[in-house]
């Protein structure tokens, strides 16, 4: 409700602001992008589509998820470190909040935390952006109240250690090092230090679950990890572990806009390999 | 900011653009916060005299040294700040990124072990890549290069359209999810 509030407010001095602009709006009426229009259709259709699966989840539709490897090793990653009497180390990528991926890292990180909570296992999670460490600080704090463990919350759980890439990665570094965390989680967007931590992750003998969707990073997560999620998998990573049905629905509306999607593929092969239609199915999904 | 992708108008592009100023600015004042937090941490452990408190201690010395050097006598060149930056700082930097040369060597040595037929398959497509795109493999074999190209630019980029796909579906999904304030765990 507060972050509403201050939305109106902003919406308000903008209206200010550029009373001009908006005025000239009016006069030559450019308030929709026609080249867009694909692009539009395709927005309702997702939504309408999850929408529906979520509604048909709230009234109590049971759905199938299939098994994520890497996401049931969590807990036992966790209980590995327990039994060591060692920390875990969860990094939700090096981008900033407003990137998605460290969104859905910092979802995994609330999941993550309620299994250390539980379990009592020392916590690290080193961020890279301000704005990362407070929203992290939030998700670990909201998870051990949750877990009625508030009183074993430390605030410096979540640091900030770095602003520069390759400085975060030698911090990272020193903290595998000198605490020898027994499970690394890497969850979020990650890029050229993908690989520079999963190594030397693997050199210190800890369990490692990563998970991103950038296609490039892959294969190092892959070649140093024990678990990898791809793509998708991260962003599913949440409602996979929350298994709330309101969250399962969403994945099963994403899963058949994927369909969708292959049978479009399908189809655009077909068409402009039998060259029917003159381009028209082609021109359909152009991006402007 | 959804608006803004299908509209041209100036009022809704402003105010667009205006959101994003915003969150740089925010972004910025947060600084602040990576600042307490880097100081308190590194702090507490100085002062306890903890493991390895002297990189601690030396770490605060240069958040603070640099931070005042920056303030006092700017952040041009040939500032103080400047030279902490290209003798100190940038130096650290490339090292740090030369160490991946034998983190790449070290895992591929490890996933290219030809144990499994999966393993086996990996290990024949990165050998006819490597071979591919150096001189040595056009010397070999005249069309070694033409099959690396072909592997890049149709198994391969068939495999990263379809996680780039999935990936982008997913994110649209939570992004749903966030709008609706179904996905909350990241906000505690």
């Amino acid at each position: 409700m507060k972050e509403i509030k201050i939305l109106i407010l902003v919406l308000i001095i903008n209206i200010f602001h550029s009373g001009e602009a908006l005025a000239n709006s009016f006069d030559n009426l450019s308030w929709f992008r026609l080249d867009r229009f694909n692009a539009l259709i395709l927005l309702v259709v997702f939504s309408t589509v999850v929408l529906f699966y979520i509604r048909s989840a709230k009234k109590g539709k049971k759905l199938f998820i299939r098994k994520i490897a890497g996401l049931d090793a969590v807990e036992e990653g966790v209980g590995r470190a327990t039994e060591m009497g060692r920390s875990v180390l969860f990094i939700p990528g090096i981008d900033e909040l407003e990137e998605i991926q460290t969104i859905a890292g910092l979802s995994i990180l609330g999941r993550v935390a309620k299994v250390t909570a539980q379990y009592n296992t020392p916590l690290l999670v080193p961020v890279r952006y301000p704005l990362v460490l407070a929203a992290a600080q939030e998700a670990i704090k909201g998870a051990y109240l949750g877990t009625g463990k508030g009183e074993n919350y430390d605030s410096e759980m979540a640091r900030y250690v770095a602003g520069e890439q390759f400085a975060f990665v030698a911090a990272v570094h020193g903290v595998m090092h000198r605490d020898k965390p027994a499970t690394n989680v890497y969850m979020g967007a990650f890029y050229a230090e993908s690989l520079l931590l999963a190594e030397e992750g693997h050199e210190s003998g800890a369990i490692q679950i990563a998970g991103t969707a950038n296609p490039e990073q892959l294969p190092f997560f892959i070649a140093a990890c024990d678990y990898t999620l791809m793509g998708e998998e991260l962003y599913a990573a949440s409602s996979y572990l929350s298994r709330e049905p309101r969250m399962l629905g969403s994945l099963k509306g994403q899963d058949w806009m994927k369909i969708f999607l292959v049978v479009c593929i399908l189809l655009g092969v077909l068409f402009d390999t039998l060259q029917i239609g003159n381009g028209f199915f082609y021109n359909l999904f152009l991006e402007q | 900011m959804v608006s803004a992708f299908f509209s041209t108008n100036p009022g809704i592009a402003n105010f667009s653009q205006n959101l994003l100023t915003w969150v740089t600015i925010v972004g910025g004042i947060s600084l602040l916060l990576g600042i307490v937090s880097i100081l308190k941490v590194n702090i507490k452990i100085i002062s306890k005299r903890s493991k390895d408190w002297g990189f601690k201690l030396i770490l605060v010395m240069f958040v603070i040294g640099m931070s005042i050097s920056g303030v006092v006598w700017g952040m041009g060149e040939n500032t103080p700040f400047d030279w902490l930056f290209q003798n100190i700082q940038s130096p650290m930097m490339s090292t740090m990124f030369s160490i991946l040369a034998f983190f790449i060597a070290s895992a591929a040595y490890r996933a290219f072990r030809a144990r499994t037929m999966e393993a086996t398959i990996l290990l024949v497509t990165a050998v006819i890549i490597m071979l591919g795109r150096i001189p040595l493999g056009q010397y070999l074999w005249n069309d070694l290069p033409n099959i690396a190209d072909w592997i890049m630019a149709y198994p391969n980029l068939a495999v990263q359209r379809g996680i780039i796909i999935g990936a982008a579906l997913g994110a649209a999904s939570i992004s749903l999810r966030i709008i609706l304030g179904i996905e909350r765990t990241y906000m505690g």
